[in-house]
């Protein structure tokens, strides 16, 4: 695994808000570009808040089973709130934000 | 095992792996295509996820094959509990390594596309399982479960394809179920391209029976059957019944096994029927024709050989009971374990089963012979072809089989004989007897007559039989003014000729005892005649006695006259007292 920890908020309290797992397949165009989203998006709304793990199952075939993956990419959401999974290069911003709870009160309804 | 019959072929066969499955290598003529996609279809309640499970287990039992199971729709320990009925252990498996299960969970809800992607968690997933444990076999158990988890079919589509292309390359037997779509054999119209060999099973209720039946409808690059068959599951997994596979040219036996009625034995030219042959009897109701199956278990039982009965109507204590009455006592057979009597409803099961009861059951007991009785009754759960072609297989099985199969038919009264005797059975059977009644003059008698019997001669007359305290008789054949008669005209008959054979001896008698009687007369005759003559004679003889006394008398009294007067010595001349 390679932790992706945001390193300039390390005062943080140990226990991150967000806990987000991206299972990618090596360097194919749809797992690249997965990761280079999901880092914007975390960037951009979550920073400091966040744990992003990025999996590479090509490494670890055995996650494959384990986690239940069919589509990839796979964004897991663990916390907060309901499990979600996003399937997808993440290249939808808004359903992203949508899936992680994200959007501003005043897009809502 | 069912045995392939592949011919031996110069040319190259498609390589092919055997599902092990009961029938189903026949059919495709040796199995699924090898290293390929197969794909199983049907609605629900087909059987399709059992046969996808039989052929990892066959695999890995039968052939030392590891496989992988990826489901779908149902999780692991729910697959392991639906099969365990079936003697399949799934749990143990896993441990040996030798099966992995993964179920793939779908759920819409829980998914949210979010731009492009592809399946190639499932690609690496099943590589990783049959890699783990050097899967062959490989079963997805409905895949059209991602459709509804993945909105976008055409990445869908797309990725299907190439997981069947991906499984090729692998070089797994794999097989996908699915379920059968409107007009198509999928749902998603897919899955049957992209397989080589597309199996469907289908599931039909007729008259109320369920029939479940398979159809190989495509395989790429191979022959293969490609009838509807019926299929089975049985509490041993699937069963598949091919009709066309079997041959004629089972080998047949010189022996003779008798019918256990001497005089029935008398009617055919070797004394018997040949064994392995088959034999119908038909009659209309009350003909005896369950008591002439007994009286020929019986025979075969007293040989000290095997016997397998099935009876449709009765239980096996009534056939014992009623059998007892008629003086064949078939209980010491049972008990001797020389017979086994299989009593059951014809409407308890579909055809199919019943067939495949009988198969199970011959197997299990190796009889000499199997009686069936009545055939007819199987009507009730099937309609007339059905019936027809599951019995010409049962014929068949016993022939290639050697064993002497005895069934009896009801036909109806009236029609003399039934239409599925008439165009259904009787050309598969070698003997046929047929018995009915002989009504005649206020009364029902029985006949008996041999309508044909193949490879050996047989009499050509109609037998009146009776059935008595010691079995069924065959009695002499009267012969009256009109031609063979029966019943009382055969007693009125019999009594004629036997008064008249009376009369005829009286007549006799009564000759030989007037002769007797002049005899006697004559000789009393004779006797008196005798007496008479003799008194005469007696008499005649005392006369002459006197006769000669007188004379003597009178010659001593002249020589004492003569002695005392010499002046006499002269005789006088004359006697004085001279006669």
């Amino acid at each position: 695994m390679e932790p992706f920890i945001d390193p300039p908020e390390l005062p943080v309290p140990a226990e991150p808000e967000y806990v987000l797992h991206l299972f990618i397949t090596g360097a194919t165009p749809n797992s690249t570009r997965a990761v280079r989203n999901i880092k914007d998006i975390c960037e951009q709304y979550l920073k400091g808040r966040y744990e992003l793990t990025i999996v590479d199952i090509y490494q670890q075939p055995e996650l494959a089973q384990q986690e239940d993956l069919i589509g990839v990419p796979t964004l897991i959401k663990l916390r907060p709130g309901l499990v979600r999974r996003l399937v997808g290069d993440l290249s939808d911003h808004e359903r992203v934000l949508k899936a992680l709870g994200l959007t501003r009160t005043t897009d809502d309804l | 095992m069912p045995t392939q019959h592949l011919p031996p072929a110069a040319l190259p066969q498609l390589p092919k792996a055997p599902t092990g499955i009961d029938g189903l290598d026949e059919i495709t003529e040796g199995g699924l295509p090898l290293g390929r996609p197969t794909l199983i279809c049907g609605s629900a309640g087909c059987g399709k996820t059992l046969m996808g499970i039989e052929f990892l287990v066959r695999g890995i039992q039968n052939y030392n094959e590891p496989g992988v199971l990826m489901a779908f729709e149902e999780t692991g320990p729910e697959l392991a509990a639906n099969v365990a009925s079936l003697g399949f252990d799934l749990n143990s498996l896993q441990e040996r390594k030798m099966l992995r299960l993964d179920h793939v969970h779908v759920d819409r809800s829980e998914i949210e596309e979010t731009g492009e992607y592809d399946l190639d968690g499932l690609f690496i997933r099943l590589g990783y399982a049959i890699d783990s444990i050097g899967a062959k076999r490989v079963v997805l158990d409905t895949i059209e479960a991602l459709f509804s988890g993945f909105p976008n079919q055409s990445v869908l589509r797309s990725e299907i394809r190439r997981l069947f292309r991906w499984l090729k390359d692998k070089g797994v037997t794999t097989v996908i179920t699915a379920e059968r779509g409107e007009g198509t054999l999928t749902r998603q119209g897919l899955e049957e391209y992209v397989s080589d060999c597309v199996i469907l099973l289908d599931n039909r209720v007729i008259d109320q029976i369920t029939t479940r039946r398979l159809r190989i409808v495509k395989y790429r690059g191979s022959t293969h059957g490609t009838n509807e068959y019926p299929y089975l599951i049985t509490e041993d997994g699937i069963s598949v019944l091919p009709v066309t596979s079997l041959q004629l040219n089972h080998e047949v036996s010189d022996l003779i096994d008798s019918s256990g009625v001497p005089a029935l034995d008398e009617m055919f030219g070797r004394r018997g029927f040949f064994h392995g042959s088959s034999v119908l009897i038909t009659g209309t109701a009350g003909t005896a024709k369950t008591t002439l199956g007994a009286a020929f278990v019986h025979k075969i039982c007293s040989d000290g050989k095997r016997c397998l009965m099935f009876v449709f109507e009765e239980s096996p204590q009534q056939l014992i009971r009623n059998m007892r009455s008629v003086g064949i006592d078939l209980a010491q057979w049972v008990e001797k374990g020389l017979l086994r009597i299989e009593a059951s409803r014809p409407t308890l099961n579909g055809l199919e089963r019943h067939l495949v009861t009988i198969h199970k059951l011959v197997k299990e007991f190796d009889p000499h012979a199997v009686v069936i009785d009545p055939i007819t009754n199987l009507i009730s759960v099937g309609n007339l072809a059905e019936v027809r072609s599951m019995l010409t297989r049962l014929i068949d099985y016993l022939k290639v089989n050697n064993i002497t199969a005895l069934f009896t038919a009801l036909v109806n009264t009236g029609v003399g004989r039934s239409e599925m005797t008439e165009e259904g059975v009787s050309s598969l059977v070698d003997t046929w007897i047929s018995v009915r009644d002989l009504e005649g003059i206020g009364e029902r008698n029985r006949g008996l007559s041999i309508l044909k019997s193949r490879g050996m001669a047989h009499s050509n007359q109609v037998r009146e039989f009776i059935v008595t305290e010691h079995g069924i008789e065959l009695l002499d054949v009267v012969i009256g003014p009109t031609g063979i008669v029966t019943g009382a005209s055969r007693l009125t008959q019999q009594l004629q000729e036997h008064a008249q054979e009376l009369a005829a001896r009286q007549e006799a008698e009564r000759r030989d005892r007037e002769l007797a009687r002049r005899r006697r007369v004559l000789e009393a005759n004779i006797a008196n005649l005798r007496t008479e003559f003799e008194s005469v004679e007696e008499e005649l003889r005392q006369i002459t006695t006197h006769e000669q006394n007188r004379q003597q008398e009178l010659l001593s009294g002249k020589q004492r006259i003569a002695a005392a007067n010499p002046l006499l010595q002269n005789p006088p001349p004359a006697n004085p007292s001279g006669k």
